[in-house]
């Protein structure tokens, strides 16, 4: 076998697979039941994803000179992806998005309604202001 | 302008990243660029300023190339281990919300520890308690209180993998303490 | 062979968008919804990648990166705001 094909065969693995990763993301935001579920549906197999495309592009353009902005994109995406996660999954937390009864336990529970008893104490008879923060 | 004045060292790794970048984006690494793209990358760090991110000093790179491998194959499984439970339990699965106390209290080593932790199988950071450098973890498909307690050890294992990179000497000798005790 | 590699991402990549758009149809809150965007920019990103890798070109590039921008602003901007916009109304 001669290299060519090995490497096109190679990247068309990749690029199946990283296809087949979008549809993962896809099948887990349909058939998950909540926000958090969720959220694992739709970060987990796009980073992963990307980096199979990613690769696959840099073997066909066959040329060192494209990895380190494949790298670099790449790089942004693992730094930005767990961070909007993040903030999707705290906002949900807050606004009361969970089912609790498909929790086997949630530890956080306890620490807001603590944090909300001395912050009513706090305040007296007064509002919280918590949109103040 | 009175603010502090940061020192070249603590500023090299920005700087050594923005010529990256600058290189990278060219799609062109000559000298010549590359003498530019520091210049520019001085220049960008001086005018647009930002509060340093406080390293610790140290970074070990025998321990950060293999701790980089088994992420990558960390980020592998835990895409598999998705598309298996959206594919075979579906509605069922069961998750939970799990607190797990680090050990470190610097921002950047929480920081990291919640992003690596974010991308590994069935984790998800929600909430940051910074004055406790607490993270409250949702985990996927844990069931009961031995999956959460591997979950909590997976959580603190990669932490103390990032503390071996990049903490400072008094978290690693700690750390050392800790596994010798 | 590229041929049928095309075809056969197409295919997939268009199950997984109907599937995105399926959830931000449906999708219970205004989180779900933009988590299922976030989703289908990513699709369109994966797609802008195969047209360059079976194409052999970088056209696309700076449009993939602005995408995925685009997916990580939109998302957080969108949390932040429903988070202050509940906390207000549970408030008043």
């Amino acid at each position: 076998m001669n290299p060519e094909t090995v490497i096109d065969a190679v990247s068309a693995v990749f690029m199946v697979t990283g296809a087949l990763m979008s549809l993962g993301a896809a099948i887990g935001l349909l058939r998950f039941p909540d926000l958090m579920s969720r959220m694992h549906a739709a970060t987990k197999p796009q980073v992963l994803g990307l980096f199979l495309l990613l690769a696959a592009l840099g073997l066909q353009m066959r040329s060192w000179w494209v990895w380190p902005v494949l790298v670099v994109a790449w790089l942004f995406q693992l730094l930005t992806v767990p961070v909007s996660a993040h903030m999707v999954g705290r906002a949900g937390y807050r606004t009361k998005h969970l089912h609790p009864e498909l929790l086997s336990s949630d530890e956080l529970e306890a620490v807001v309604q603590q944090a909300a008893g001395q912050q009513a104490a706090k305040h007296g008879v007064d509002d919280d202001d918590e949109a103040g923060r | 302008m009175n603010r502090k004045r940061i020192s070249l060292r603590q500023e090299l790794p920005l700087l050594v990243w923005l010529v990256f970048v600058w290189g990278a984006l060219w799609q062109n690494f000559s000298p010549g660029n590359l003498l530019f793209g520091a210049l520019i990358a001085v220049l960008v760090a001086r005018i647009f300023y930002l509060p340093p991110v406080e390293l610790g000093g140290r970074f070990n790179v025998l321990r950060a190339v293999p701790f980089a491998l088994i992420f990558l194959g960390k980020v592998v499984a835990a895409s598999f281990q998705v598309l298996y439970l959206a594919v075979v339990r579906g509605p069922n699965v069961v998750s939970a919300i799990v607190a797990v106390p680090l050990r470190s209290h610097s921002d950047l080593l929480v920081t990291a520890t919640g992003h690596v932790i974010s991308l590994i199988p069935g984790s998800l950071v929600v909430e940051v308690d910074r004055s406790t450098s607490t993270l409250y973890i949702h985990g996927i498909n844990v069931r009961n209180a031995e999956d959460a307690a591997k979950l909590r050890k997976e959580v603190r294992d990669t932490e103390a993998g990032l503390i071996r990179i990049m903490g400072t000497k008094d978290e690693l000798s700690a750390l050392t303490q800790e596994i010798a005790a | 062979m590229m041929q049928t590699v095309l075809t056969v991402t197409a295919v997939v990549l268009s199950l997984a968008a109907a599937g995105a758009i399926v959830r931000i149809g449906r999708g219970p809150s205004l989180l779900d919804r933009v988590l299922a965007a976030d989703v289908l920019l990513a699709i369109f990103g994966a797609a802008l990648c195969i047209d360059m890798a079976v194409n052999r070109h970088l056209n696309n590039l700076m449009l993939l990166v602005a995408i995925s921008l685009i997916g990580f602003v939109g998302s957080v901007t969108v949390a932040r705001f429903v988070a202050e916009r509940r906390e207000s109304v549970r408030e008043s």
